[in-house]
């Protein structure tokens, strides 16, 4: 229906992300008047939301002129960006920042470079950079998710991990039931959204490429390539982190830094 | 201080701790002598938890140390001085399994099975005969205390550190506690701090005592000394 009152992209755009806005709008007056107060925090994650996309599009633009290795920097911006979004949910761990950057930059960092060698992603920028940007995102998501369960974890076990210490317990050993809960609750959305392709959704990146015209069993089983390609950077990333973090969280001498859940 | 480093096994010295800007414990002296339970007594919020936490190095000191049977601690590995050292804490925490995989817990840390006949001696010392199958999750919380101290004792520590071992408990499982923690000290030769804000269990169990406020020791001695004075 808005393409009947608006003929340029950029009006179209604009009136689509409008109609989207006020349907996420609706969401916030129902949550309001249940008492869930999301007004602020949800008017400036989407304003914020859609100025950054639109200011990356702006700037694919003039990249898309560049040679193909301009996306490994921008690439590794997204890298660090995705590091303190990930640490921020991850508050009072130690090294979180740092931990979150080397985690997703070892998961979806690797797994980028790999495939781009393989030739499963091209290494035009119009394709490393949206897959790339894919890959780094869930990694993201991923990793947040594991820091968030692990910090949790250990802070409601506080008493279990120092008597595993006072019992003689390398302070690695001690958590470790935790470590590994983190990293299995960290993959569920990731696996549920390969478990689910095709029946419950179809991803965006297939339904633009049947857009654009591209063989529909192609795009079926590239949008699959995309999903195995995320599984893979975020339990890599995942696996990493929650390997690094456990070593964060003690002092030198095997004392747990982190304190005992409020 | 109470000083007499013959039978010290572990001794305390100017032992201190700041933490974000608040004194948890300055300037505590003492020892504990083989054989003997010493009692750290004092309100609520005195510090006596911060300073037994100090003693097998779950917290770092900011001033002083302890010294195990003459040695620096801080000269020795963490995971070894606290092998030595045992804790059983207010709540029993037992891992998930059986009696048994608790008590093998400890010497497994150092690649070691402890063997069933070791597993059954230390459940009969505790009270807790043909017990090793049974889940920790079927256990009442006087007999999951005992499990406790004997998970701490498979590890054949020097030092027993006892936080509170009783106030979870009722009458009969807290004066069957204190029966088996006097004679564990007193058979094996063990050295014993024990916090306790009861003082008729201290006067009970211990032979000497500190009372703590505000995180320092305002009284030390002999248990009548310190509880009379």
């Amino acid at each position: 229906m808005l393409k009947l009152f608006f003929h340029t992209p950029l009006q179209l755009g604009l009136a689509q992300a409008l109609a989207a806005a006020l349907a996420a709008g609706v969401v916030v007056l129902l949550a309001r008047r249940r008492g869930i107060h999301l007004e602020s925090e949800a008017v400036v994650a989407m304003v914020r939301g859609l100025v950054q996309i639109v200011a990356v599009g702006s700037i694919l633009v003039v990249l898309l002129r560049g040679p193909w290795w301009t996306s490994g920097f921008l690439l590794a911006g997204m890298i660090v960006a995705a590091g303190a979004t990930s640490a921020r949910r991850a508050k009072g761990l130690p090294g979180a920042f740092a931990v979150s950057t080397w985690a997703i930059a070892a998961g979806a960092g690797s797994v980028i470079a790999l495939m781009t060698c393989l030739g499963v992603i091209d290494t035009a920028i119009t394709t490393l950079v949206p897959v790339g940007s894919m890959l780094i995102a869930n990694a993201m998501n991923t990793n947040g998710l594991a820091l968030n369960r692990f910090r949790s974890d250990v802070r409601a076990h506080v008493g279990e991990v120092e008597t595993a210490l006072a019992l003689g317990a390398e302070a690695r050993n001690s958590v470790s039931p935790y470590v590994q809960a983190s990293f299995e609750a960290s993959l569920i959305p990731a696996i549920d959204s390969l478990r689910s392709l095709g029946i419950v959704w179809i991803p965006g990146l297939m339904a633009g490429m049947l857009l654009s015209g591209a063989n529909p069993v192609y795009a079926a089983i590239y949008q699959f390539v995309v999903l195995a390609m995320i599984f893979a950077a975020s339990g890599l990333t995942s696996l990493v982190s929650t390997l690094l973090i456990r070593g964060r969280i003690f002092s030198p001498a095997e004392q747990l830094l982190l304190p005992r859940e409020a | 201080m109470i000083a007499d480093s013959v039978t010290a096994i572990l001794r305390a010295e100017s032992l201190g701790r700041v933490a974000d800007g608040k004194v948890l414990v300055e300037d505590a002296s003492f020892e504990a002598r083989a054989g003997e339970v010493l009692a750290i007594v004092g309100p609520s919020g005195a510090g006596k938890s911060s300073l037994l936490r100090l003693l097998n190095r779950l917290d770092e000191p900011t001033h002083g140390t302890v010294y195990l049977q003459g040695t620096d601690y801080r000269t020795l590995a963490p995971r070894e001085l606290r092998r030595k050292v045992g804790m059983v804490t207010q709540r029993p925490y037992l891992f998930p399994g059986s009696v048994a995989d608790n008590l093998r817990f400890g010497p497994a840390q150092r690649g070691e099975r402890l063997p069933d006949p070791a597993v059954d001696d230390l459940l009969t010392r505790v009270g807790l005969e043909g017990y090793a199958g049974r889940s920790v999750a079927n256990l009442s919380g006087g007999e999951m205390q005992r499990v406790s101290v004997a998970r701490t004792l498979a590890n054949a520590p020097l030092v027993l550190l006892l936080d509170e071992p009783t106030s979870a408990l009722d009458d009969a499982a807290k004066r069957g506690i204190e029966a088996l923690v006097r004679a564990i000290v007193r058979d094996q030769g063990l050295g014993c701090v024990m916090v306790t804000h009861d003082m008729d269990q201290a006067a009970r169990l211990a032979d000497r005592a500190l009372a703590l406020e505000r995180g320092r020791v305002v009284r030390a001695g002999s248990i009548a000394e310190v509880l009379h004075a």
